[in-house]
């Protein structure tokens, strides 16, 4: 089986704190990680490898520095890594970032599942998943929390919903974006990282290697206008009901139907 | 010269943190309380590889280097002393005597196990009139036939009665001379091998102590290690990769003893306002932070001197004395910062301060290492 998981580097914390003159992003002195649902994406595909046999390809759209992203995947077991890297794909909104990740799903030809995480936890869309399937033309499904079956043409998987689950049967090759409850990740071996840094490799494409993709990809060819970013400003507290339960439901319920909640 | 870590260690320190913050630290206060060796943690820790650091692939090793070790000892250490212990002699005297000077039946049989985690090791020098003197040997070996048949009794064992492969020290010379000192491997299944009861500690409480008895205790003759009389020698060789893994162990300590005190500083509200606002507490919090990167950078130095196979007993008495005395420093000084909640299990300085002590004791006290320290500057 030949899956491929697509990565990408985010800087660890749940707060991205914004420099709010520049309306960017402050990663100074914030360490980097593999975005945490894409490493329950890659321990799937691992696992399922170890099962069924095959190779797990890793590739990631970013600056040079995420190729430690990229190792960190391959010391945890991937077999191949791509790194998509050059100054034309910087700017991306996801439309370019899901396009130019298809346009190398492309060239690399053989795949018989694709694995995303559902969410980055930076630019915090989820869509770049959706986007790929569309752009390969391939079915989907999203919030993957647990795959019951899998073979060569079809796969049966749970979808995670807010009160419940979905199980849905999808037929390959396809595209999967995995949430946390899929694994739990394992730990890198020290002989894996080791591996990761002397015996494997991460390969560098370009736009000169990704020449079917010239003038779809980067900052011009995103169709996102970022008017403005900002932090949302703060809830304020809860209301505290006090008293015998009738009374605080009654409460509750009488202010729930005047808010048209119910 | 560089003071950064390659991004190959950096990747390894990330691992050793996120299994030390996920799997160890949760469970250090209630193993410390119940004295209890964790076999799940010791599992775990062999599957990732974290106890054939500087050994090749080969045998099963990581390939890595000592600079990995003295970083794995050190984040493990952070989390619970005595889990860092575990790597630290599953890294350097439980194997290093067979990885160096083992056959190759040996290391088949004996080092592959134990640096994959199938099998624990424990080193025993240590006697009861052969502790700082361990040239004092007391146990013997004669041989019989095909086999060594060994008496005595080794004290303050680390994980004697639960290790299966044991490096036992005994003379087969005579006198109180090191060269009749030989070193030989005992299965725990061995006949006549028997321990005392396990000792009761103050700190690294969940690292077990006890006594290794050996009675008539007959091995086949192929289980001597190296040659006959090279058994001091090769002790000593292995302990400076293990007083590196104490200095190592000490930074974690400290380390933790600044992480607690600086957080505690900033919360504890004492005359309207943090106690970290009192000057008396901001230098303690400077000295520690200043002493503990003098200790880390001698740590990291002796392990690099290691890997580079240059001399470094020096160094790594110098690293393991700085470091271990630090480690005492700062976790007295953590209690003190706590106040009297710091004299309460409930916060981890209690148990730092306990644990701390240890590393100034054992691979060698303080004064040996102000011996091997001296002893090099005056010559
Ligand atoms: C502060 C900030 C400013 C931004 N500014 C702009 C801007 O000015 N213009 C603009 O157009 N966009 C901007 N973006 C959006 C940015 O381009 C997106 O982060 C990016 O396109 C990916 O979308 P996402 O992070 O929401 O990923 P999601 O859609 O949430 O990610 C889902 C999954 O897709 C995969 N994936 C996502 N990104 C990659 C990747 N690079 N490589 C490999 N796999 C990937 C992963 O598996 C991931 O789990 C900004 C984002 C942030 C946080
Ligand atoms: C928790 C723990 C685990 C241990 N694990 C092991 C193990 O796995 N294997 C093993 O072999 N041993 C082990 N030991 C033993 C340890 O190495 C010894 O305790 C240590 O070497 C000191 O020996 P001693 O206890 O006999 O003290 P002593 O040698 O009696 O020393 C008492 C004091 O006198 C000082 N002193 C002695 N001689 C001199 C001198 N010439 N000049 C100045 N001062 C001197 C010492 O520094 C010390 O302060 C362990 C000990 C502990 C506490």
């Amino acid at each position: 089986m030949q899956i491929i998981v697509c990565l990408k580097q985010v800087p660890n914390t749940n707060e991205v704190k914004f420099d709010t003159k520049t309306g960017t992003l402050v990663r100074d002195g914030v360490v980097s990680i593999i975005n945490p649902d894409d490493k329950n994406a890659l321990e799937e595909a691992i696992r399922l490898k170890e099962l069924k046999g095959g190779t797990v390809t890793v590739i990631s759209m970013g600056p040079p520095q995420a190729e430690y992203a990229l190792r960190e995947a391959l010391a945890m077991g991937a077999d191949e890594a791509i790194l998509l890297s050059d100054w034309a794909f910087a700017g991306a909104d996801t439309w370019a970032t899901s396009l130019t990740l298809a346009h190398a799903i492309k060239k690399i030809g053989r795949y018989d599942l694709i694995f995303c995480g559902r969410q980055a936890i930076d630019g915090d869309t989820a869509q770049v998943g959706p986007e790929l399937a569309e752009h390969l033309d391939l079915p989907q499904v999203t919030y993957v929390k647990k795959i019951i079956y899998i073979d060569n043409d079809k796969a049966v998987v749970e979808r995670a919903l807010e009160d419940g689950y979905e199980v849905i049967e999808v037929t390959l090759p396809a595209v999967l974006t995995a949430v946390k409850e899929l694994n739990i990740p394992r730990y890198p071996t020290t002989s894996g990282i080791m591996d990761a840094f002397n015996v494997k490799k991460v390969s560098v494409w370009g736009i000169a290697q990704l020449a079917s993709a010239a003038g779809l990809v980067g900052l011009n060819a995103s169709p996102t206008q970022v008017k403005r970013t900002f932090s949302p400003a703060v809830k304020g507290d809860g209301e505290l009901l006090t008293g015998s339960v009738k009374e605080t439901v009654q409460t509750l319920l009488k202010e729930l139907q005047e808010k048209h909640v119910l | 010269m560089d003071f950064a870590l390659s991004p190959k260690h950096e990747m390894m320190k990330a691992m050793f943190r996120e299994f030390a913050e996920k799997e160890v630290a949760p469970l250090a206060a209630e193993l410390d309380e119940k004295s209890e060796f964790s076999w799940d943690l010791y599992r775990k820790m062999g599957q990732i590889g974290m106890f054939g650091l500087p050994y090749p692939q080969e045998y099963g090793g990581a390939g890595a280097d000592y600079l990995t070790f003295v970083l794995a000892c050190e984040e493990i250490g952070r989390a619970c002393t005595s889990s860092a212990m575990l790597i630290n002699g599953q890294n350097s005297i439980n194997s290093g005597p067979i990885y160096r000077q083992g056959t190759e039946e040996q290391k088949r049989k004996y080092l592959v196990p134990i640096i994959t985690g199938k099998a624990l090791g424990a080193f025993c020098l240590t006697e009861a009139d052969a502790g700082t003197d361990a040239s004092n040997q007391q146990t013997t070996a004669v041989p019989d036939g095909s086999e060594w048949v060994i008496d005595g009794t080794k004290m303050f064992i680390t994980n004697a009665g639960l290790a299966d492969i044991y490096i036992i020290m005994a003379m087969t010379g005579t006198g109180n001379n090191p060269k009749g000192i030989s070193a030989f491997i005992v299965e725990k299944d061995a006949p006549g091998l028997s321990f005392g009861k396990k000792e009761n500690k103050m700190g690294v409480r969940a690292s077990q102590t006890a006594e290794v008895i050996l009675q008539d205790c007959r091995i086949p003759k192929e289980n001597l290690l190296g040659k006959e009389g090279e058994g001091f020698k090769i002790a000593m060789q292995n302990l400076d990769s293990g007083r590196i893994g104490v200095g190592a162990i000490s930074l974690g300590i400290a380390q933790a003893a600044l992480d607690e005190s600086t957080k505690y500083a900033k919360e504890r509200q004492q005359f309207g306002r943090p106690i970290g606002a009192n000057q008396a507490i901001q230098w303690m919090i400077a000295d520690m932070a200043t002493e503990l990167e003098a200790a880390r950078y001698l740590v990291y130095r002796a392990a690099w001197l290691r890997d580079q196979k240059k001399a470094h007993s020096k160094e790594a008495s110098m690293a393991k004395l700085f470091a271990s005395e630090l480690a005492m420093r700062a976790s007295v000084k953590a209690v003190q910062i706590h106040g009297g909640y710091g004299y309460m299990k409930e916060y981890k300085v209690e148990r730092l301060m306990r644990d701390a002590k240890v590393c100034e004791i054992f691979e060698g006290t303080s004064e040996v290492q102000r011996m091997v320290i001296s002893r090099a500057a005056l010559t």
